[in-house]
């Protein structure tokens, strides 16, 4: 008796799981996070990209995500795991994850990969990104301007390729308006840590820094500089809310457009990484001009520092290399003469330098 | 100079809070590995609190409430169920670290005002010293006169005796009369309503918002600083200042252009910690000496 009715339950499950099928069917997509959505600076801004995923595509797609999930080898299980349970495309959204994704995505030739900020790929994993430098120029150009004692502190998690391009983006934009300024770099060694990113905002202050930026994720330095009576940038997501007077703006990440177009691409089976001689083809790194980086207002600055920084954000999104000659490193070597620009390939390969205006020397 | 050391001082006093109640329990035989755990649970009750009601105030009493409940949860496990006392602690972390970040998500992107200052009259108007020391939060104060609390009940008073003894022999002093189980519920209780209110000094002073996790560690270097400290009250201050030195040399240094690599000072605290270790554990007489003989032993009375 126990046995029948075990076997009329299983196959009433398969039935109804047939039904179901047939009706909807949902595309599962994969996503992995390297804090939680309540660091409200970069996980966040991923969860409300998905979240705009659910409502573009509704019960088409079926979004599911994994939250903590440290840097470096462990992530492999988390993302195994993931493609076993039917994701078709999976997105890793930290640096970190690069070589896990890697070797992952050898073992489910059929799902797609798509990883975030890195720069190894295969034949089913892709890069995606934002040129989160293009917002740092215009922070830059606002700190230049703003700066009385012309010390900058800038607070850095750690020493890749997309950090780097930031504080040089950074401190282009601030020569390009004050020649005489000069930046501070903190490494925290960390993506998040609230009470460290808050100390160093107190040790830059105490150096006689009256501006400050960050390429961590937490609000802490903001409302450091909130306390203090300096002004500072906000990261990867509006962060009015905890500092008012202090905030001159957010860049914000806004991933929506791409994880849509990915998934519509993934499913309509056009999806690639574009193997070939041109290094981005197939992957994605968009800015300003794509609303992939969108500033948030420029707030508690005069209306001639907000006028320049207008300028700035229009001029990139006209299409500016914002890597153009000339510029030396903060050793005197000429990197670029006039006329010259960087090209995507040598932002990932050869800027291994701090430009003129940056204090220090890249560890490691 | 005076901002630096200012930003030492409070970035020690979570350590200072939590270091000390831990001290209490380990001198009582219990070694509590839940301190991250009860920290964010400090923390995150403190800011819904400083929030609903807006008075930090408030906020303060209910982080050390929290992380006093907290610890209770652990001390029904190892004392009450005699459990394994390391890893019912560890466990401790996890639940507290998950239950906080559970109620706190609605909390997210919130801020409130902090603590006020307050200044102490005449002596805060000291040059120099009057700004290091005298002009901080309430909590700051209760967090030294915490540890001179300590330090006079374990050395001075019948019942910090009482304490000792059961961490140093817990068959003796249940021989003796004394209630193991009650003393060392007790001094759990303390360690966590102090672990709470080191976590509450996070929201309502450091980073005045809440965010998951946000301890981001300093349990465990409390923890460490126990044991740097060898057990004594005011050891636990002068170790938060040089854990607390170290962490802000390590940032000062490099806004200065120091060549010391950062991931060398970051572990500093840690292998300070090692470095005591090996020096308390050299001699056998002082190690004994030093560290309560019961920590972590579990205490069964004879039936």
């Amino acid at each position: 008796m126990k046995k029948f009715l075990t076997t009329m339950m299983a196959s009433a499950f398969a039935l109804v799981g047939g039904i179901s099928a047939a009706v909807a069917d949902p595309v599962k997509v994969g996503f992995v996070y390297l804090t939680n959505p309540g660091d409200h600076g970069w996980t966040y801004a991923h969860e409300v990209a998905r979240l705009e995923v659910n409502k573009h595509f509704g019960n088409k797609v079926e979004t599911s995500y994994v939250e903590n999930v440290p840097e470096g080898p462990d992530a492999a299980r988390v993302i195994r795991e993931l493609a076993r349970q039917g994701n078709k495309i999976i997105f890793t959204t930290s640096f970190g994850y690069m070589d896990p994704t890697l070797r992952v995505s050898k073992e489910f030739p059929d799902v797609k990969f798509e990883h975030i900020t890195g720069y190894k790929r295969s034949g089913n994993m892709a890069t995606g990104n934002i040129r989160f430098y293009e917002g740092r120029y215009v922070q830059g150009v606002v700190a230049g301007m703003m700066t009385k004692s012309n010390k900058i502190g800038y607070l850095a998690s750690f020493p890749i390729p997309e950090v780097i391009q930031g504080i040089n983006a950074f401190a282009l934009g601030m020569r390009s308006v004050n020649p005489d300024a000069e930046m501070s770099i903190i490494w925290v060694n960390s993506w998040y840590d609230p009470v460290k990113e808050a100390d160093a905002a107190k040790v830059h202050i105490a150096e006689g820094a009256d501006i400050l930026a960050q390429h961590t994720d937490s609000p802490a330095m903001l409302q450091t500089a909130e306390k203090a009576g300096v002004h500072g940038f906000g990261q990867s997501s509006d962060m009015k809310a905890f500092a008012p007077k202090a905030q001159l703006f957010s860049s914000v990440n806004n991933w929506s457009p791409y994880y849509i177009s990915k998934i519509e691409q993934m499913m309509d089976g056009s999806w690639s990484t574009g193997e070939g001689p041109d290094h981005w083809a197939g992957n994605t790194w968009l800015g300003m001009a794509d609303d992939y980086l969108t500033l948030t207002e420029f707030e508690n600055m005069p209306a001639e520092v907000k006028a320049a920084a207008e300028a700035a954000e229009a001029k990139i999104k006209g299409g500016y290399n914002i890597f153009t000659g000339p510029f030396n490193d903060n050793q005197g070597n000429v990197i670029l003469k006039a006329g010259e620009t960087y090209h995507d390939g040598n932002l990932w390969n050869d800027m291994n330098y701090y430009v003129e205006g940056v204090n220090g020397k890249i560890p490691g | 100079m005076e901002q630096l050391i200012l930003t030492v001082i409070l970035t020690s006093v979570p350590l200072i809070f939590a270091a000390s109640g831990e001290l209490i329990a380990e001198r009582s035989g219990v070694l509590n590995l839940g301190v991250e755990g009860m920290m964010l649970m400090g923390a995150v009750f403190a800011f819904a609190v400083a929030m609903g009601t807006g008075s930090p105030v408030l906020g303060m009493f209910a982080g050390a409430f929290a992380g006093a409940i907290t610890a209770g949860i652990f001390a029904f496990f190892a004392l009450g169920l005699a459990t394994n006392q390391v890893a019912t602690g560890l466990a401790l972390t996890i639940f507290g670290t998950g239950l906080s970040g559970l109620i706190g998500a609605p909390l997210v992107g919130q801020a409130i005002d902090g603590l006020p200052q307050i200044n102490i009259p005449l002596l805060a108007e000291i040059p120099f010293f009057g700004i290091v020391m005298f002009q901080h939060d309430i909590m700051f104060y209760i967090a030294v006169i915490m540890v001179g609390l300590c330090a006079w009940v374990l050395n001075a008073t019948r019942i910090g005796l009482i304490i000792r003894a059961v961490g140093d022999n817990h068959d003796s002093a249940h021989a003796l009369g004394y209630s193991v189980l009650g003393v060392r519920l007790l001094a759990v209780i303390f360690g966590g309503m102090m672990a709470g209110l080191g976590g509450a000094y996070l929201p309502l002073v450091l980073t005045p918002h809440w965010a998951e996790g946000m301890t981001a560690g300093r349990g465990w270097i409390a923890l460490a600083l126990v044991v740097f400290a060898s057990w004594r009250p005011w050891r636990v201050l002068g170790g938060a200042f040089v854990f607390g030195g170290i962490t802000i040399m390590q940032l000062a240094g490099q806004a200065r252009g120091w060549t010391i690599p950062s991931q060398f000072l970051s572990m500093l605290p840690y292998l300070a910690t090692i470095i005591v270790l090996v020096l308390i554990s050299r001699n056998r007489e002082f190690a004994l000496a030093n560290s309560p003989a019961c920590l972590g032993r579990i205490f069964h009375t004879e039936k």
